[in-house]
């Protein structure tokens, strides 16, 4: 019974982890440009098919073209940036929230049928020589491919956390997050800022999607499920807190786990969203965020 | 309005009345039920969307919650009337108890948070009612088109006439004046959330009447189907389209989007999506104001070349 216990927990915490890194995605975005990208699901899951392909095609170890999928991914965003994107930096920020948002809606439409058209409707996972492999632990199983995919989503985020720190472009990204007008005055050039937030936000879905179709699987319309998890997550850890988001992630796969195993999974989904609007209406900056100025 | 506007909505009332007895083909009717359907969802996420500027991303639950009540309470032999309404009044009760929470929520916030509403019920139907929602065998066989098709075009000129009744009045001046600035409309003593519930109250009517209305016209469907995120998006995307904030935006949005998917699916089959993802993007992008704002746009143009015309005549 304990054992059971903690190996739902165990699973519920690594995908809680690439939860936790698509989130991260959608909050860079978010947080740095104001845009409101409801289409990272269907980034994430083209970055899943890009993986999946170079497996299957070229015999590409998946972990190993993970290059290879992040540069598939800035492609297409730069391409949407510098096509649509690009349109909204000079709005309002409630104006840009909210034509962000519907533009997104739009291209959901666009990414996920041209998938369905490109790939059919199946469900597609990675199976590697090593998929099935795990290591045992006080009688809990740990699958390599999905502790792999929490050590990698780890090492994402302590490389944003250094850029963000160490690096003249990270610091002129935080400088823009907290007064844009301020950091255009000394020289930053904001379309700049917003292009590289924009990109790393792609990046980061890419990443994930391409763990998620290791340790899982992907198909076309998985884009709005993990967008609504991205949000939710987003909202948990509050914005402009990247390790607070990434636990928040952990957090909701941990309580998703929880559920299932308690209610049955068929409830799984909803717990996540009653989580999230009671962060929402009660605590809207986040668990872990400040208040706002 | 003018008598003459006044004439020709009768007029189009009167044509719209006799269309099934000029038309033969079911498939046809069934196209103008369509229509009308998505006209009055239209008409009534832009009452809420539009007019008082909440974009709600929420709006298939009031759908899904009209459909499943009025079917439930239907097929358990209640005449059809009462149930629809049954199923409208549910859906306002549901509004009215997730709106306070709701409008605690700013913007973004509320729209998203009103589509985690519409999946926690999806969800939730989908693990509850998983079966379909068939018609018993008397029904089916005493099913009839005509009576749906007349419901429709009753429930659309309800919708669209209560609609502009409502912005045309004093709250709906008021839920404009929210939707520009709330500040301002607090301290000239329009309470914001007062009007804010009572466009969401109404909006959500409307949207469980029309979903009262499909449970009565579809033969067969999942219960579950009511409830799915499509149908929000699908009323979002055609106000958009048409033009938010303006009564004709939906009749024209509802209209030019069932005519053009039909057209596409008959021609272009699998890839009608994505050219519909495409063209939302681009009104988006090029047409803030939507089809209506085009109009407008070219007339005022052809106006203005008329004018000069008649400057440079008289200046002759």
């Amino acid at each position: 019974m304990l054992e059971a216990v903690a190996q739902n927990l165990v699973f519920g915490i690594l995908l809680g982890a690439l939860y936790g890194l698509a989130a991260v995605g959608i909050a860079m975005v978010f947080g740095v440009t104001k845009f409101l990208n409801v289409a990272h699901g269907e980034l994430l899951m083209f970055g899943g098919y890009a993986c999946y392909w170079l497996f299957n095609l070229l015999d590409l170890d998946p972990f190993l073209s993970l290059p290879l999928t992040i540069l598939f991914l800035l492609l297409i965003g730069v391409i949407l940036y510098q096509l649509l994107f690009v349109r909204m930096v000079k709005l309002p920020e409630e104006e840009k929230i909210k034509n962000t948002m519907l533009i997104g809606f739009g291209l959901t439409l666009i990414l996920q049928n041209t998938a369905l058209l490109l790939w059919t409707a199946d469900d597609r996972g990675i199976t590697t020589s090593y998929s099935g492999a795990a290591f045992t632990l006080l009688g809990v199983r740990f699958p390599y491919v999905r502790v792999v995919g929490l050590v990698i989503s780890l090492v994402c985020l302590f490389a944003l956390q250094q850029f963000l720190r160490r690096t003249y472009t990270g610091k002129a990204i935080r400088a823009t997050v907290e007064d844009w007008e301020a950091a255009s005055l000394v020289g930053i050039d904001i379309h700049k800022v917003y292009l590289i937030s924009f990109l790393l936000g792609t990046a980061l879905a890419g990443v994930a999607g391409a763990l998620v179709s290791v340790s899982y699987s992907v198909e076309p319309s998985m884009g709005m499920h993990w967008t609504l998890k991205s949000l939710i997550v987003m909202v948990l850890g509050g914005v402009g807190n990247f390790m607070g988001t990434f636990v928040g992630g952990i957090l909701l796969g941990a309580t998703e786990s929880a559920t299932a195993f308690l209610i049955g999974g068929n409830y799984r989904q909803v717990v996540g969203l009653v989580l999230f609007l009671l962060i929402l209406i009660f605590r809207p900056q986040g668990l872990f965020g400040t208040k706002e100025r | 309005m003018r008598s003459l506007q006044i004439i020709f909505i009768v007029l189009l009332i009167i044509i719209l009345a006799c269309l099934p007895m000029v038309i033969e083909k079911d498939s046809t009717i069934n196209l103008v039920i369509l229509i009308f359907l998505y006209i009055i969802l239209a008409s009534s996420w832009n009452i809420l969307g539009g007019y008082t500027g909440q974009t709600s991303l929420g709006h298939a639950a009031f759908f899904g919650m009209g459909a499943l009540a009025t079917r439930l309470l239907w097929t358990r032999g209640f005449p059809i009337l009462p149930s629809i309404l049954a199923g409208g009044l549910l859906a306002v009760v549901f509004a009215l108890l997730i709106g306070a929470p709701a409008f605690r929520l700013k913007g973004v916030y509320f729209a998203i948070g009103t589509l985690a509403l519409a999946q926690i019920l999806n969800v939730t139907v989908g693990n509850v009612l998983p079966e379909i929602a068939a018609l018993p065998v008397e029904e089916l066989t005493a099913y009839q088109l005509m009576p749906r098709y007349y419901l429709f075009l009753g429930l659309t000129i309800i919708v669209v006439g209560g609609a502009y009744a409502l912005v045309n009045s004093r709250f709906g001046l008021g839920m404009m004046a929210v939707r520009e600035q709330e500040e301002a409309a607090e301290s000239l003593g329009v309470s914001a959330l007062q009007h804010k519930l009572l466009a969401l109250g109404i909006s959500a009517f409307f949207t469980g009447l029309a979903g009262g209305a499909f449970a009565y016209y579809h033969v067969s469907y999942y219960f579950q189907f009511t409830f799915t995120p499509v149908w929000s998006l699908d009323m979002l995307t055609m106000v958009y389209i048409g033009g938010t904030g303006t009564i004709l935006g939906p009749i024209i949005g509802a209209v030019f989007f069932v005519v053009l998917k039909e057209f596409l699916v008959l021609n272009v089959g699998e890839y009608h999506l994505i050219i519909f993802g495409v063209l939302f993007v681009l009104v988006v992008l090029f047409l803030p104001g939507g089809i209506v704002s085009a109009w407008k746009k070219i007339r005022d143009a052809f106006i203005r070349r008329a004018k000069l015309d008649g400057n440079k005549l008289s200046r002759r």
